[in-house]
């Protein structure tokens, strides 16, 4: 069946060095040593450790709790002993550390008791919480929780894309997937698809992978529809993959739910596999280690795999290997420290060298020519928002639309000056978020300040009227006092001690939330956000008592 | 910074991007050569050693590094474009002073490479026409109607040691446009100045073909994504339509639409000039309205302005309108709703 593919403007072809490592098998890394898995392998707030330096852990075991909403769990990647909770260098272009279980392992991989889920017949809700508790999180290189995506909220989704479009040069681990898991995945695209509700399911994959196309199309079940689309970075993009597929085009800032559209990666739909079927959690996917390396190709690593120990797998760099690239040619960065570990997020290191990956020539002044505007899939006009960046005319360069740049490299790819124009805006969006930071930040203190103006103000009035009731009462009492004179002694003491205790108790009910009684309810939501952020300041505060 | 991509297109530079525009000059140059001898061989070579070392003093100047931007290649285009815009056979000084100002003034005063509003070729043509009117008229006449087409040898000395030993009128004559115009306001009929010899099929002769030429090598450009469609077409039809509208309302003083295409600095306008992306518009509707607009002035200087030709001060109108038209045509962004102001 021929489906009516749509275009998007721009995109770049540019060298696919897919054959250096898609030939062979995917590769079962041996069981290393020790293990450096970060709680912060997602998008979002990272897991809470669950464990502590001596502590002994089983193969699975959940090490990091999520957190919050935007969070999913992370586990120990085999049996062993936890060296370390301590921040250790990640796969992150800044170079800077991160919190890390390190945990040495007992050459027994024993893990815990697995569970499959009974998902068709689990309901939905405690479904999402056991994969959020199994970690799973988006495979294609965002990170982001699965068990928030198979939440349709409110959304009608319709359509349910499997991208299996692998865009970036170099990587295949998605086609090796493909090739040699496909009916696994398309069991876990099965669930996603339960939980969605969607009927119509679309597999994207790239034509430049006819061998993943055909054991894919093999392996589709009924309803669901392997696409070949046209080879093009980014085509694998997830707003550019929707369009080529649909048509439909997702609205600026929007989710794709808003499209009734959810996209979720072949690895991530295998790991599902795994975590329903098999009742594991994620913990290991499929690397591509490629480059100037002895042997590459694909391998299963776990999470926690120092890169170097995957770069030896592979046959270790070649002579005259340079540094290397996480990620792809187009969106991938510098690796700063090979220590680092493998992640949900790392679907690729290659190693480099002066031919393969020349040095950057110098850039000259942008000559207009509009190469970059032809090449955005986003239809910006990146020398504009260039010009803009560079002089630090944040707000033209916004209104240029510098917040619909997806990064993915096209523009600085074509341009025949040389000049780094996703650097450019990524600075510029750092530059806009660090304003507005501060700007809400001053607009918090001034509220703080505004706030307890007022609260002195009322606590002045408060104790005034209480002063003034006081006074007043001592009066009745006195008089009352003059009357009943002749009463009975004991009673009298009674009464007496009894009137005592009664204030006293009110006294102590009364006193502390007396600031925050009978106010209007505006002054009520500002009083619970700022306990609220109390409560957080607190939280962090904690937290970073343990770094 | 040293952040994605870390691939980068092969063979890709501004000095590659240069060198193609100036292959694609070669067909019309040779054309040029054919038809009115090896005088635009001389007036090329002068502009363009005149205009390296004139960047290259200005770069020192400016203490700015010498090898990037000299091997940059965009110089050599600007006095490549102002070469083929300027009668041959001219003093050397006349090719000196419009270099200067093309190079010096239009181009470094503004900035340098990528900074200058106008096209530094056409900025140095419109000070030579405002300032040397006489020696921007006189055009070599073509190969069998001249009385002696000079050889190189004759050239080189017309150009340097001026018009001693042969006499100007045996090797230059009015351009075409120059000849209607005149003829035109002597009450000539329209029939009268085409039946001239110096009129050819559509254009000048020798004229008509070299600016065929020049639209070829546009074509190449075209080809390989050097340009858009944009601007050639949208000059081409802004000319042709004024032209042709002109034409439709009084014959008798105003030629049909194919005679401006083929005459003049036309072609080479809609394909070298205008396109120049450092001044022309950027965005594609923005590209149609900036060179429509060039097209429609071009027209209109020619039928109703002192000068000739109006391309050079078409394209430099054209250029003030450049920021105004790229703000209000900003195409529609993916995700968003409507196209127009960012």
């Amino acid at each position: 069946m021929t489906r009516k593919l749509f275009t998007f403007n721009g995109g770049v072809h540019p060298e696919g060095h897919k054959a250096e490592s898609n030939a062979s098998p995917i590769r079962e890394m041996p069981l290393l040593p020790r293990y450096v898995v970060p709680l912060r392998q997602h998008i979002g707030a990272p897991a809470r450790a669950l464990v502590q330096a001596g502590d002994r852990v089983l193969r699975g075991q959940m090490i990091g709790a999520a957190e919050g909403y935007v969070s999913t769990a992370v586990h120990a990647p085999t049996s062993g002993t936890v060296l370390a909770v301590e921040p250790r260098a990640v796969p992150h272009p800044s170079g800077l550390f991160d919190l890390c279980v390190v945990i040495e392992t007992d050459g027994v991989d024993r893990g815990v008791d697995f569970e499959p889920l009974d998902w068709r017949k689990l309901d939905l809700s405690s479904l999402r919480n056991r994969i959020r508790d199994l970690g799973l999180a988006g495979l294609g290189g965002a990170v982001f929780p699965s068990y928030i995506k198979i939440n349709p909220g409110s959304q009608k989704v319709d359509t349910l894309i499997v991208n299996g479009a692998e865009c970036e040069p170099w990587i295949t681990c998605d086609d090796r997937l493909m090739r040699e898991r496909a009916a696994d995945i398309f069991k876990g695209v099965e669930i996603m698809a339960h939980a969605l509700g969607v009927g119509s399911v679309l597999v994207g994959i790239e034509d430049n992978k006819p061998e993943a196309i055909a054991a894919m199309t093999a392996a589709a079940p009924a309803g669901m529809e392997v696409v070949a689309v046209p080879t093009s970075y980014p085509g694998g993009a997830g707003k550019q993959l929707t369009y080529t597929l649909t048509g439909r085009e997702n609205p600026a800032g929007a989710r794709s739910t808003e499209i009734g559209i959810q996209v979720f990666n072949v690895g991530t739909a295998y790991s599902l596999y795994r975590a329903a079927y098999l009742g594991e959690p994620m913990l290991s996917r499929v690397v591509t280690a490629t480059g100037h390396v002895a042997s590459p190709g694909n391998f299963e690593t776990r999470f926690g795999t120092p890169i170097a120990d995957l770069l030896a797998a592979a046959g270790g760099p070649l002579p005259g290997a340079s540094d290397e690239l996480v990620g792809g040619p187009m969106m991938g960065f510098d690796l700063m420290d090979r220590a680092a570990p493998v992640t949900k997020s790392v679907n690729c290191v290659i190693v480099k060298n002066p031919e393969l990956f020349p040095p950057k020539p110098n850039s000259l002044p942008c000559i207009r020519c509009g190469a970059c505007a032809r090449a955005c899939p986003a239809d910006l006009q990146p020398f504009e928002m260039y010009w803009y960046s560079r002089a630090k005319d944040f707000g033209k360069a916004q209104a240029y639309s510098l917040f619909d740049c997806i990064e993915c490299g096209c523009c600085a790819y074509v341009c025949p000056s040389h000049i780094p124009l996703v650097d450019f805006f990524r600075f510029a969006k750092s530059e806009i978020w660090e304003r507005e930071q501060e700007k809400s930040s001053a607009d918090q203190a001034r509220q703080r300040h505004e706030f307890k103006e007022f609260r002195l103000e009322r606590e002045k009035r408060e104790k005034a009227e209480k002063f003034a009731k006081a006074a007043e009462k001592q009066k009745e009492t006195a008089a009352a006092g003059a009357d009943g004179a002749a009463d009975d002694d004991t009673e009298k003491k009674k009464a007496i001690l009894q009137a005592a205790l009664a204030r006293a108790q009110k006294a102590k009910e009364g006193v502390t939330p007396k600031n925050t009684e009978n106010l209007p309810p505006a002054v009520e939501k500002e009083i619970a956000e700022i306990e609220a952020r109390r409560r957080l300041e607190a939280e962090l505060i904690k937290d970073a008592g343990h770094d | 910074m040293n952040g994605s991509p870390h691939a980068l297109l092969v063979h890709n530079s501004v000095t590659a991007v240069m060198l193609k525009v100036m292959a694609a000059l070669i067909p019309g140059v040779i054309a040029h050569a054919w038809f009115f001898g090896p005088g635009i061989w001389v007036s090329l070579l002068l502009c363009s050693a005149f205009a390296i070392g004139l960047e290259a003093l200005i770069l020192l100047m400016r203490g700015l590094p010498m090898k990037p931007f000299l091997s940059d290649g965009s110089v050599l285009v600007t006095a490549a474009l102002l070469a083929v815009s300027l009668p041959t056979l001219a003093p050397w000084w006349l090719y000196a002073v419009g270099t200067i100002v093309a190079v010096g003034v239009a181009k470094h005063l503004y900035g340098g490479l990528g900074q200058n509003p106008f096209n530094p070729a056409m900025v140095g043509y419109a000070a030579l026409i405002v300032s040397f009117p006489v020696y921007m008229t006189q055009w070599p006449a073509p190969i069998g109607l001249a009385d002696h087409v000079p050889t190189l040898l004759e050239a080189l000395d017309l150009v340097f040691a001026g018009q001693g030993a042969i006499s100007p009128d045996a090797y230059t004559s009015a351009t075409v446009l120059d000849t209607w115009k005149t003829q035109v306001k002597l009450g000539k009929p329209a029939e009268g100045i085409l039946g001239l010899p110096m009129f050819g099929w559509g254009g000048g002769i020798g004229q008509e073909f070299v600016a065929l030429m020049y639209g070829m090598g546009g074509l190449l450009m075209l080809s390989n994504r050097l340009i858009t469609w944009h601007i050639p077409l949208a000059f081409l039809g802004g000319l042709a339509a004024t032209a042709g509208g002109l034409h439709l309302l009084d014959p008798a003083r105003h030629a049909g639409p194919l005679f401006h295409l083929l005459s003049g600095g036309a072609m080479l306008g809609a394909f070298f000039i205008a396109t120049d992306p450092v001044t022309a518009a950027s965005t594609p509707r923005g590209k149609l309205i900036y060179a429509g607009l060039a097209g429609f002035l071009t027209a209109v200087i020619r039928a109703f302005g002192g000068y000739p030709d109006g391309v050079a001060f078409a394209v430099l109108i054209a250029n003030v309108c450049v920021p105004f038209i790229d703000a209000y045509t900003q195409p529609r962004v993916f995700g968003h709703g409507k196209a127009g102001k960012p």
